[in-house]
């Protein structure tokens, strides 16, 4: 039985929302940025540049314009939230010889949005180089305003922390249904963005690698829909 | 075709396949027809038969005498007819005759290629009698996916004369560097069961080899062996070399053996009415367990797994004689289904109730009742099915139909007269896929560098790929080469490259490696192993979640079978289901098991069961609408099925056979609108789909819909019949064709049915590879991974081959558009309104459906703004 139009909120209740962190506001966006207004600053993670040839190179020729869609969808979100700043927070590049891949039209896009913006990369584990055709600032963390950007979320207790790697997402299943999506998991002291890369998958924020991160029953979750970001009860989180 | 004489009435006595001749029972009546056709049997034969009390039929010394004059020929013949003998005997007299001096090399003679590994293994087992019987010195092994390493080897350095296999080996065969050396002997290829393998993808591949195996050895001969389908000359065509598209279409010569007894065929009288919908039968239990206990061998076929489970299930309830009735379908552990099918030949058992996984023809013992719970949905499949029970020519086939709900007892009704009346349903033609192909372009490449001309011409005389277009076929070999985009940025990870004569070869020995990991056309689901729990003592739960009830560990145990991944994840721990014929708790997955623990609820949760799987045929939807006009055939019905017709015709109306029905009126505080073409639920599908749209654009609000095999509901806030009764919306409009056009479109591009399919056609097209037991990655991230691939390829390069591939297959099996287009054309100007008052009597069974069968959704968005909904209500603490 497919419910076309019930009564519902308004698709404008969710197209951002926001997280607080430490008690600095931010805006979760439906794209999987994350927008940082008193900086003026825009947040992504793991956008996995060049996947599409990486795998390639080993014989699987998967569509070559995941670039171009991710690049496509950033420069959105920036031109959405007018940010003066982009921070991209890790595995930024899918191997060490994307940023030699990229073709020279893509190059071309990050360029103009970079004349645009200041641009820093943050190092993640699949780029801890960025070449210098790439430019931006390259940094292993950053430090704002006591908050810190980084790639890889540390250990248990940590706060004040923004971090990427673990792509998390989250399934729900409902009337027969089971939808499985990226998603952005916090607890109000630290908080885990999506991977905003095209070909990027996803780990089920059930899997254990989240367990010493938010141990216990304190997070809150919001799943990346087509149109909204919709914040979901822990209770009705599923494992895959 | 095939020459009869009266001289061959005789009566079949036949246990073993291979074996199965013709057993006189009158003297003299056995003596086969003097003249041309007993010339080409050998004396030894003749001998051979005679020994064994038998003689030879009239359809084998047929196929003998055209193979005699090389002619490729097509062998039609109802189970137990001795079709697999006559096949081989044409090959077995060949290699008797033969001067081993004078044959070149001591090569493969004969390929047999099977849908099935078991009936391969069957067969070899059954053919190694007359081979040692007759004293012929005949090598004959099989090749399968369970063959081991060393005697592969073997069978490609010193091939056996005769080898039986299945497609997909010998698509790896011909991919292999020797395979010419391999094949360059061949004489004869034989087909079996050809009816189930042609008419799908692995159809398609297997004309392909074929097509390349006449180019490795042009002498060859093909053999077709088939149960009686509608259309023969399809078949034929696809035994045999095409010329060019517009040619002629060739076809090989045919042999119809002669059929046996009418079969006996009865729908069910149970004491309590069929109830107004759904599948399941559980009011005929009881009559179904009296049937079983009047016969020797009961095989109970229903439509699905689950089914299945469901009926095992409750005959256990009810069996109080404690009948040996035994479970066998597709989901059950390998060895679980092996031991049923020796308890049922060793003839230890009652009754078996099965899924199609017992369609194709095994031997299976002395079956004296077929019974088919649900809707058989085609004649052919019917027939099929009823021939499993008594495998002897001369007895009639006995059989019950069970219908599961009032549409299925006309449903059930018109199978049976179809059947009586020996029409046979129409199979479409069919376009070989792109996906195949482009599988088989790079197999052939590494088998040996090609020139495009020549493996052009090659698939173009495969029948299904008869019609390719140059150009297509240029496309399919650069996807292959470069991944085919638009883009073009991948020449140097090319898989295909010219070498200096313009040949194309594969780039690398790691591509050959990777095509054989990847080879074959089916894609399964990914299946989840369930696995009973193993002893211990219960514990916390080790993931690392909320909830806090003690768990045993998610460990040891025995499996069970496999499930379907999407069944298992509408599951919550705790709850409990029916599988393998036990009622089970599921406690939770791990990797990809599902672990569970026996229960003893006594109210498991069966799945909702989605319909049948097969639609309902087209000639069998036209027999049912002239049924429901024709009040002289409701005689023949169920007294309360004719009842509720006859109020059905008060109400409301009752179309004839050439218009369509369409009922609007309120209820519940809603609008609906209830349409009845009888095309099949895909069709009807499309059709909601496509309906919806159209009137949320004339503002009428709809709300949902549900759709069964026979109709479709539309419900919606506006008052549609109101609406349709002022010509604000004109229904000769509303069901207008070019429906098919903008409309589908725009709703494919977005539907979660096109993805899966897309995902299909990406692992045969080895654009994705394939999991593989060790390195897999998880179905959940293929699926995933395969979905974005998917948005890409949609937004950046919407003309990819891949994705016209994908189009095709949905169009032709998921949406049914050929069939929903051919209904919009016949209604135009037969679309019959009722606007009614309330409910009509032919809509309580498809409105009952609602909330039963869910059709998915296109983005799935309304799922998660309901469960956002759900968190911001428990926030504001409302109900």
């Amino acid at each position: 039985m497919l419910q076309l139009k019930p009564e519902r909120l308004g698709i404008n209740d969710f197209r951002e929302q926001n997280v607080s962190v430490c008690g600095k506001l931010f805006v979760a966006d439906v794209s999987g940025a994350l927008y940082w207004p008193a900086e003026k600053a825009l947040i992504v993670a793991d956008l996995h540049l060049e996947k599409g040839s990486s795998f390639a190179a080993k014989g699987q020729l998967l569509p070559p314009y995941d670039t171009r869609e991710t690049l496509l969808q950033l420069a959105k979100a920036v031109d959405r939230f007018g940010a003066k700043t982009v921070v991209a927070l890790g595995d930024s590049l899918h191997d060490r010889d994307a940023g030699e891949r990229m073709p020279q039209t893509e190059l071309d896009k990050l360029r103009i949005m970079q004349d645009a913006c200041e641009w820093i990369w943050v190092t993640g584990n699949h780029d801890p180089e960025i070449a210098d055709r790439l430019g931006g600032f390259v940094v292993p963390e950053l430090t704002v305003e006591g908050i810190t950007l980084r790639h890889e979320p540390r250990g248990a207790w940590t706060t004040h922390e923004i971090a990427g790697h673990l792509h998390p997402a989250a399934r729900i299943s409902r009337d027969g249904f089971s939808l499985r999506r990226p998603c952005f998991i916090g607890n109000g002291v630290r908080l885990i963005m999506p991977a905003f890369g095209s070909y990027a998958g996803g780990l089920n924020v059930m899997d254990e690698a989240f367990e010493p991160l938010f141990g216990g029953d304190s997070f809150a979750v919001w799943m990346l829909g087509q149109e909204g970001l919709y914040p979901i009860a822990t209770r009705l989180l599923r494992d895959d | 075709m095939g020459k009869r004489t009266a001289a061959t009435e005789v009566v079949a006595q036949n246990r073993s396949r291979a074996g199965s001749a013709v057993r006189a029972t009158r003297p003299g009546a056995a003596a086969p027809p003097p003249g041309p056709l007993t010339d080409a049997l050998p004396a030894e034969f003749a001998k051979w038969f005679k020994t064994r009390g038998w003689a030879p039929r009239t359809h084998q010394l047929a196929l003998l005498e055209r193979a005699t004059k090389r002619t490729p020929t097509l062998l039609i013949a109802p189970t137990g007819a001795g079709k697999t003998l006559a096949g081989f005997l044409p090959s077995l007299v060949e290699l008797s005759r033969r001067d081993r001096t004078t044959l070149k090399g001591a090569g493969l003679n004969t390929l047999y290629i099977s849908p099935l590994k078991a009936l391969s293994v069957d067969i070899a087992r059954n053919l190694e009698n007359p081979i040692r019987e007759i004293g012929l010195k005949i090598r004959c092994e099989t090749r399968t996916g369970d063959t081991p390493v060393s005697r592969r080897t073997r069978q490609r350095t010193k091939p056996p004369e005769i080898l039986l296999t299945t497609p997909e080996q010998v698509a790896l065969l011909l991919a292999h560097p020797d395979a010419p050396y391999l094949f360059a002997d061949v004489r004869t290829v034989i087909l079996d069961e050809l009816h189930a393998i042609s008419g799908s993808k692995r159809g398609d591949l297997l004309s392909l080899d074929i097509a390349r195996l006449r180019t490795l050895a042009p002498e060859l001969i093909t053999i077709g062996l088939s149960a009686t389908v509608a259309r023969p000359s399809e078949l034929r065509a696809y035994l045999v070399a095409q010329d060019a598209p517009e040619a002629i279409t060739r076809l090989a010569d045919i042999v119809v053996a002669q059929s046996g007894a009418e079969p006996e065929i009865a729908i069910l009288e149970a004491d309590d009415p069929p109830p107004w919908s759904g599948h399941s039968a559980l009011y005929a239990i009881a009559s179904i367990y009296q049937a079983i206990k009047r016969h020797a061998l009961t095989l109970v076929f229903v439509n699905t797994r689950m089914q299945a489970e469901l009926i095992f299930q409750e005959l256990w309830r009810v069996n109080e004689d404690g009948l040996r009735i035994a479970l066998h379908h597709g989901s059950l552990d390998h060895g679980q289904r092996r031991k049923v099918e020796a308890a049922m030949a060793a003839g230890t058992l009652d009754a078996v109730v099965a899924t199609s996984t017992l369609d194709l023809g095994i031997d299976w013992g002395d079956v004296d009742l077929v019974i088919n719970v649900g809707a058989p949905k085609g004649s052919s499949r019917l027939l099929q099915r009823i021939g499993r029970s008594n495998h002897r020519l001369d007895e009639p086939s006995r059989a019950i139909l069970v219908p599961g709900n009032r549409f299925e007892v006309l449903e059930c009704r018109a199978a049976l007269d179809a059947a009586r009346a020996g029409v046979q349903d129409v199979a479409l033609s069919r376009r070989g896929s792109l996906d195949v192909l482009a599988q088989h372009v790079l197999g052939m490449a590494c088998q040996a560098p090609f020139a495009m001309d020549e493996l052009f011409a090659e698939v173009q005389s495969a029948s299904p790929y008869a019609w390719i277009q140059r150009a297509t076929f240029d496309r399919i070999v650069d996807f292959v080469a470069t991944g085919g985009y638009a883009l073009k940025s991948y020449q140097r990870f090319a898989k295909l490259r010219p070498e200096a004569d313009g040949r194309l070869s594969v780039a690398n020995g790691k591509i050959a490696q990777s095509y054989r990991m990847n080879a074959g056309t089916i894609v399964e689901s990914p299946m989840i192993k369930v696995r009973l729990i193993g002893g211990g003592r219960l514990r916390g739960r080790g993931s690392w979640s909320r909830a806090s009830t003690p768990r045993r560990p998610l460990t040891g145990g025995r499996v069970l079978g496999e499930v379907e991944e999407h069944f298992v994840e509408q599951l919550a721990p705790g709850q409990a289901f029916v599988f393998a014929g036990e009622v089970l708790r599921f406690e939770g997955l791990k990797e990809t098991e599902a672990y569970v623990s026996r229960a003893s609820a006594s109210d498991p949760v069966v799945p909702s069961y989605a319909g049948g799987k097969f639609p309902l045929s087209t000639h069998l939807a036209e027999r049912v609408r002239l049924m429901l006009h024709d009040r002289a055939a409701w005689a023949h019905l169920p007294v309360q099925v004719a009842e509720w017709l006859a109020l059905q015709g008060e109400r409301s109306a009752l179309p004839d056979a050439s218009e369509v029905l369409v009922e609007t009126f309120p209820r519940g505080g809603r609008h609906h609108m209830v349409v009845y073409p009888f095309e099949g639920r895909l069709a009807h599908q499309t059709l909601g789909m496509l309906l919806t749209r159209r009137l949320e654009r004339a503002g009428v609000m709809p709300m949902g819909f549900v759709a069964n095999d026979y109709g479709l509901s539309i419900w919606a806030r506006g008052d549609i019949g109101a609406m349709i009764r002022s010509g604000s919306i004109p229904l000769a409009a509303l069901f207008e064709e070019d429906m098919l056009g903008d409309d589908l479109e725009t709703w494919l591009a977005e539907s979660s049915l096109m993805k899966r399919t897309f995902r299909c056609c990406a692992v045969i097209a080895g654009l994705i590879e394939r999991r593989h037991p060790g390195k897999e990655k998880s179905g959940r991230q293929v699926t995933m991974s395969t979905d974005l691939v998917y948005d890409v390829l949609m937004k950046h390069d919407p003309g990819h081959i891949l994705l016209e591939a994908a189009r095709a297959d949905a169009a032709t099996g998921l949406l049914d558009i050929g069939r929903l287009g051919d209904f919009l054309r016949r209604i135009r100007g037969a679309i019959v309104h009722k606007d009614l008052e309330r409910v009509s009597p032919l809509s309580v069974p498809i409105l009952l459906e609602i909330g039963r069968e869910p059709v998915g959704t296109s983005g799935r968005e309304d799922l998660l703004r309901d469960a956002a909904e759900e968190l911001i209500r428990d926030a504001m603490g409302c109900e």
